[in-house]
């Protein structure tokens, strides 16, 4: 009687506990070991909260010649919330993986790692970092497609010619970390909306003060620390795995 | 066995004294299961956890004073927001814990709304008013309303927000992508502010194809309309062959031809087309501010208001396309192409021009019998069938009403309504975004087409639909924001008609009714000097450096620029000041110095514009060398004064001048009268 309590008991434990293992996906049978991993391309993207991103993120795997290695096997992982697909894959004929992200709910720099094994079975490793915006940051993100990016973009697209060329003193790309994350909050807020001149600065910078709100350019300075490069130190979270 | 069942009941129930003593304690268990289960609830084991963790911190006793214990609730009846969500989410309002790693405990992002006037399920859905993490996360049988996925959250502010935010592009592209592809042509989609989605993907008639295309194109179009061209609205219906040889066969059957007759093309003309001119009218006429076209490196260059043009000369028959190019209004009085005023041998040449972009593999393979009697009357039932009338105008078949479901409400329609196929989540996002991306998969006998959206554009899509629930439909309508509507303005007596046939409005809005590729005129003729305004009508030029898009050359003749010029000068003006308010003969040689000195140090204009084209450079706004011969004084006071008051949205900042400053820049920009700029740019 008391023997089949106990059975039961620990039957019913065991099967309570298989139900939590979650499900492995299969593992690569890989059919070459690589040397390097590289970026291929789709790293420092910047995305949104919770979608996916533009462009895939490609990575390679190299022998030690440095040339692309098919058939090795490539994992991807990341912080809690995003995904890939595929999460793991075999390089193709050009030593190439290709994968899907979207990444996590919150806003922040998310690091990902793709990794791959070499011929001693150690795990190297490639860091790839991406950005998300949020709600803020997602309107700091128009504001800036809109009234800042001709001037302040060195890129020229079909759609939109840049203008830094034209100007005689060079503009900032919101992404020179080096230099705007030494400006405080306030002093971006103050030369947003004074002008480069009311600050001692080039007038070529118009004061927006009286046209944009002031959520409008609270919501710019968020933009601007979130697409910072190197990372602005008080600019939200770093997504890594634990 | 028998014996320990009946001596263990002895023992607790043997005398009056024993029955008691055990009755007293099951009931004192029985009564302390209430207060345990509250104690070892969920979420005082959450309130316990934030008491330690702000504990740790160097502001705990600010945050420990916010915090309040016990259950909170964020309660609006008027909304039946009942949100107590804030019992676990205790530091949503805490400005210092931004950056906490652990979501239950963080500041809510910065939104431009109060938690507690808006609640929480309004935008995040989910069950308010449950206080297990389960139940209020996750869909229960009970409780059938999960989470709404982070990337589908600005379908929040879609219930509310009827018109574009900027801060919501995706809930703007999918709603832009239901109009573009048509959705409504089917669904109808009722807003809350009872306004419609209209469709604005103009799809053609079709009662006289068989004068614009053969019936092999029309083959290999139904069979997969993206082959011919990848920007194709039109969706994949998957038709077999045998099915799409019985529709192209009935609606070639049913084209009736164009009454007056398209003309053949006369031998001479055809001899006139050749591709160098051809490609410089092409370019003169600005056809690809419409029209996308492959060009010879592969890459696709236009716009997208008209169709792509890259294999037009495959798709329809040469003295049609003579025709449409000389007048479209013929072939099709509701289209969105203007009317250029080409001589015989202009039309000849860009018809000729276009005639030679074919892509022959669209139709190499098909090969069709003659139709027979049955067949046409097996691809009539099948376009009854598949609801062709909803978007094409078809001779002999009625545009059916209601074809497909009602998505008024579509954003909470419960989950037992919904039939799921393998491999989709139970849930409304899932099921939404399934049948967006992959209709057929719900069953191959659903009439639903296949569009081709990217994942993103499903996602967007999804958002869209998403937004349109109950709550938005219940809703106060004080909290609404309504959707900005196309008015029905049109322009009036013979300049009305004359800029109908130009189609000004496809470009140009004004009065709000027409299109924003363009800038809007309605108050034009305040702005502009009427002989500058007929010499642009006439021979348009450049007006902003970096810009692509540029107005077309219509060909008019004097007469009807003139008709044109008179009409926008009286009727297209501001009721706020007088364009002749500020006579140029009052501003002085002094005034114009002190402006030039303003424009290129204090305000530093030349960043954006160009002045002196020797000198200047700048690319973002309009040149301004000629601001004498094109503005009048008072408008460009006006504008100096708040750009954004006689244009919303423009991007030139307001930079709070005095009246003097203003005044002294009116007449150094009065001053500059360079006439033709490209002459201006060679030197």
């Amino acid at each position: 009687m008391k023997n089949a309590l106990i059975a039961l008991c620990v039957v019913t434990l065991l099967m309570a506990g298989c139900s939590r293992t979650s499900k492995q996906p299969a593992p690569l049978q890989a059919t070459a070991t690589g040397a390097t991993i590289v970026e291929s391309s789709g790293g420092k993207q910047i995305g949104y909260a919770g979608m996916p991103l533009d462009q895939p993120v490609i990575v390679q795997v190299n022998d030690a010649s440095g040339s692309g290695l098919a058939g090795a096997a490539v994992y991807f992982s990341g912080p809690s919330g995003v995904s890939f697909t595929p999460a793991a894959a075999l390089t193709d004929s050009s030593g190439q993986v290709t994968t899907n992200v979207s990444l996590g709910q919150q806003a922040g720099r998310y690091k990902l790692v793709a990794s791959t094994r070499d011929a001693s079975a150690k795990t190297i490793a490639l860091q790839i970092d991406e950005i998300a915006l949020g709600y803020q940051q997602t309107v700091g993100a128009q504001l800036n497609g809109q009234y800042c990016v001709r001037c302040h973009d060195p890129e020229s697209t079909p759609q939109r010619v840049s203008n830094m060329d034209n100007l005689s003193v060079k503009p900032h790309s919101f992404t020179e970390g080096d230099t705007l994350n030494k400006m405080s909050d306030a002093d971006l807020i103050a030369i947003i909306s004074h002008g480069g001149a009311a600050l001692n600065k080039s007038p070529l910078m118009p004061p927006w003060g009286y046209t944009l709100s002031k959520s409008d350019i609270a919501a710019l300075v968020s933009y601007i620390r979130a697409v910072a490069d190197p990372p602005y130190e008080a600019g939200g979270l770093v997504y890594a795995q634990k | 066995m028998r014996d320990k069942l009946s001596s263990l009941w002895r023992f607790f129930f043997g005398d009056s004294a024993r029955a008691f003593g055990s009755a007293s304690i099951i009931l004192l268990v029985l009564l302390a299961i209430a207060p345990a289960k509250n104690h070892f609830s969920q979420w005082r084991h959450y309130q316990k956890q934030y008491l330690r963790f702000i504990r740790g911190r160097a502001d705990a006793v600010t945050l420990e004073r916010h915090f309040q214990g016990g259950i909170q609730q964020i309660w609006i009846p008027e909304q039946q927001i009942t949100d107590r969500c804030t019992t676990c989410h205790l530091g949503l309002k805490e400005a210092s814990l931004t950056d906490v790693s652990s979501v239950a405990f963080r500041k809510h992002p910065v939104i431009p709304h109060s938690l507690t006037e808006f609640g929480c399920t309004t935008c995040h859905r989910g069950q308010g008013a449950a206080t297990t993490l389960q139940e209020a996360h996750n869909a229960t049988e009970q409780w059938e309303q999960p989470l709404l996925p982070a990337k589908y959250i600005e379908a929040g502010c879609g219930q509310c927000h009827l018109e574009n935010q900027i801060g919501t592009p995706f809930l703007n592209q999918g709603r832009q992508l239901i109009s573009a592809y048509g959705c409504t042509h089917c669904h109808t989609i009722k807003q809350p502010d009872g306004t419609y989605i209209i469709p604005d993907d103009d799809p053609p008639s079709l009662k006289h194809i068989a004068d614009k295309t053969t019936r092999e194109w029309v083959y290999a179009w139904i069979k997969d309309p993206q082959a011919y061209a990848g920007t194709a609205t039109m969706p994949n219906y998957h038709f077999s062959d045998d099915d799409a040889r019985d529709i192209s066969a009935f609606v070639i059957a049913q084209s009736t031809p164009l009454e007056p007759p398209i003309q053949p093309v006369k031998a001479d003309a055809k001899a006139a087309a050749d591709p160098a001119a051809g490609t410089t009218l092409y370019g003169q006429s600005f056809c690809a501010s419409c029209h996308a076209m492959q060009n010879a490196a592969g890459m696709m260059v236009g716009g997208n208001v008209g169709p792509e043009l890259t294999g037009i000369g495959t798709k329809v028959k040469p003295e049609w396309l003579q025709d449409w190019v000389a007048n479209p209004n013929h072939y099709d009085p509701g289209t969105m192409m203007p009317h250029y005023r080409f001589d015989a041998k202009q039309a000849a040449t860009l018809a000729g021009f276009l005639e030679s972009k074919t892509e022959p593999d669209f139709v190499a393979n098909v090969h069709l019998e003659p139709a027979t009697p049955a067949q046409i009357e097996h691809g009539k039932r099948l376009i009854v069938e598949n609801g062709c009338a909803s978007c094409h105008q078809i001779n002999g078949i009625k545009k059916p009403e209601n074809f497909a479901p009602e998505l008024s409400r579509i954003g909470s329609k419960p989950l037992n309504q919904l039939i799921f196929v393998e491999g989709v989540e139970h849930t409304l996002p899932d099921y939404i975004g399934a049948k967006v991306r992959n209709p057929r998969a719900f069953g191959p006998s659903l009439k639903m087409p296949q569009f081709k959206f990217t994942p993103q554009q499903v996602d967007a899509v999804t958002t869209a639909l998403l937004a349109l629930t109950d709550r938005a439909q219940s809703q106060p309508p004080a909290m609404r924001i309504a959707s900005v509507q196309q008015t029905k303005y049109e322009p009036a007596g013979r300049a009305g008609q004359l800029m109908r046939d130009l189609r000004c409005l496809t470009c140009h809005r004004i009065n709000g009714h027409g299109g924003d590729m363009a800038p809007d005129l309605t108050w034009e003729g305040t702005a502009v000097q009427r002989e500058w305004l007929a010499h642009f009508l006439k021979n348009p030029e450049t007006l902003r450096p970096a810009l692509i898009r540029r107005m077309p050359k219509f060909n008019l003749p004097d007469l009807e620029i003139n008709t044109l010029a008179d009409y926008m000068m009286t009727v297209y003006q501001t009721p706020e000041f007088d364009r002749d308010s500020l006579p140029v003969s009052q501003l002085t040689p002094a005034q114009v110095e002190q402006g030039r000195q303003l424009f290129y140090s204090k305000f530093a204009c030349q960043s954006c514009h160009i002045a002196d084209y020797k000198a200047d450079k700048g690319y973002i706004g309009p040149a301004l060398a000629g601001t004498g011969q094109r503005f009048n004084a008072a408008w460009v006071y006006h504008w100096l004064k708040d750009p954004q008051a006689l244009r919303p949205g423009t991007i030139e900042p307001n930079q709070h001048m005095t009246d003097d400053e203003a005044r002294s820049l009116t007449a150094f920009l009065m001053s500059l009268k360079s006439s033709g700029s490209k002459e201006a740019m060679k030197k």
